[in-house]
């Protein structure tokens, strides 16, 4: 166990993690109240920059939550990968599917011959 | 000496992994991860279904901005997102008091375990009355809107792009009176009404030359469409048919149902988790006070609490950015 060699440490690190979860939250905040419009009207992959500079600084800011706050980086591989890997396929795995499959009935709604907006 | 070889009462009741452990971690910690484990598949499963659905409608979806605008004691101010990152703060908070308690749990150091402990229980208690605050924002809403028969949802703009309430609208209001059991059937009851009918708007709305209708459908920008005054007059007597104030799961005056459905379930689940995570934590807290911990050699428990409520803070953050931010 990493943390018992340490104490004097350990609590700085708490407030080092917490001063970087604050500053992603503070960008994520500002980013999204002026909304630069570079990053909204520029897209990468069918979502624009902006959306993913939120997903990218939220996945960042989870890391930081799961790893320091939780302990994972003091637990063995064995439990961190089933934990962490499982939840990781299976959630990209139901947003793959959810979001294809939502992007492809928009589609039928809009150029298909069902009416809706009356 | 009596009092050294006091008891929890938990020996021999709990399994401690078998003799060769290969995760290295204790029963009850193993399970807590696992638990979280499915309960974030739980979670994701709703923000999944909270993105499908708005991939259906990307076309029409409500922008958050514009539903979430209120912050306490400022009234008519349009503070987007500050209340929100105001909850965000605190929660984040109180996940740092949480870790702080666990630590100090690894020193064995009761009376820092406890005031970190309460310090958690303040920030969740805090949290908590904020969501209730954003609920009751939500519910009650603020401008009003008409429905069409179509289900869509008009707003009323005036020429500058100000949103306008009902009341600045209606001349004046002929809703009926509410039959309750004592005027009306005595073993039903009526509708909520609202305040105005949908020929007071219409009226108000001819009346009013400034008043412009906004839909649902989003311009290449990213905004609600504004319709002209001739579309507007038009679009409103010949499509609506109902006025909406506020919101509840079938209907709501910020755009489609599913927003205010998927609002409903997704702040209410992770509330519900939140409430939970108080309720726990206060049982560890009067532990903690009565000297369990203490007495068992370890304050593991309170880093097993710490988990579920860390797990609390990490849905926030998610549902935080897919919420309120994307």
């Amino acid at each position: 166990m990493g943390h018992d060699a340490a104490h004097g440490n350990s609590v700085k690190r708490i407030w080092y993690v917490f001063s970087l979860l604050s500053i992603a939250t503070i960008i994520e905040v500002v980013l999204g109240i002026i909304k630069p419009q570079v990053m909204v009207q520029n897209k990468f992959l069918a979502m624009s920059l902006l959306n993913w500079t939120f997903i990218i600084l939220t996945i960042y800011k989870a890391y930081y939550i799961t790893w320091t706050f939780m302990h994972m980086e003091g637990e063995t591989k064995g439990l961190r990968r089933s934990v962490v890997w499982t939840a990781v396929f299976l959630i990209a795995y139901l947003c793959f599917i959810l979001l294809i499959e939502g992007d492809y009935i928009y589609e039928v709604y809009k150029h298909g011959f069902v009416k809706y907006n009356f | 000496m009596e009092a050294t070889v006091v008891k929890t009462g938990t020996e021999g009741k709990t399994w401690g992994g078998g003799d060769n452990p290969p995760l290295k971690a204790s029963y009850g910690k193993m399970m807590i991860w696992f638990f979280i484990l499915s309960d974030a598949l739980t979670f994701s499963a709703f923000l999944a279904a909270y993105g499908f659905s708005r991939y259906k409608f990307i076309d029409s979806w409500p922008i958050a901005d514009e539903v979430f605008y209120h912050f306490p004691f400022l009234h008519g101010v349009d503070a987007p997102m500050y209340y929100v990152a105001l909850m965000t703060f605190i929660l984040i908070f109180s996940s740092v008091t949480m870790v702080l308690a666990v630590d100090a749990g690894h020193k064995m150091q009761k009376s820092k375990v406890v005031f970190y402990m309460f310090l958690t229980l303040v920030g969740g208690i805090v949290f908590l009355a904020s969501q209730a605050w954003e609920w009751k924002n939500f519910i009650n809403g603020e401008y009003g809107a008409v429905e069409t028969r179509g289900g869509r949802i008009l707003q009323f703009l005036d020429v500058d792009g100000k949103r306008v309430g009902l009341s600045d609208i209606a001349l004046e209001s002929t809703q009926r009176a509410v039959h309750d059991r004592s005027s009306g059937i005595w073993f039903t009851d009526d509708e909520t009404l609202s305040t105005y009918t949908i020929e007071d708007i219409k009226a108000g709305f001819a009346a009013n030359d400034n008043l412009l209708i906004r839909i649902q459908k989003l311009d290449e920008t990213g905004h609600p469409t504004v319709l002209s005054r001739e579309e507007s007059v038009e679009v409103l007597n010949r499509d609506a048919v109902r006025v909406v104030e506020g919101a509840n799961l079938i209907r709501n005056e910020y755009g489609h149902p599913l927003f205010g459905n998927f609002f409903f379930f997704i702040t209410g689940f992770h509330g519900f988790h939140v409430f939970t995570g108080v309720l726990i934590n206060l049982v560890i807290f009067f532990n903690i006070l009565l000297g369990t911990y203490e007495r068992r050699g370890s304050y593991e428990m309170v880093e097993k609490v710490g988990l579920y409520w860390h797990f609390v803070d990490l849905v926030w953050v998610f549902v935080f950015t897919f919420f309120y931010l994307v």
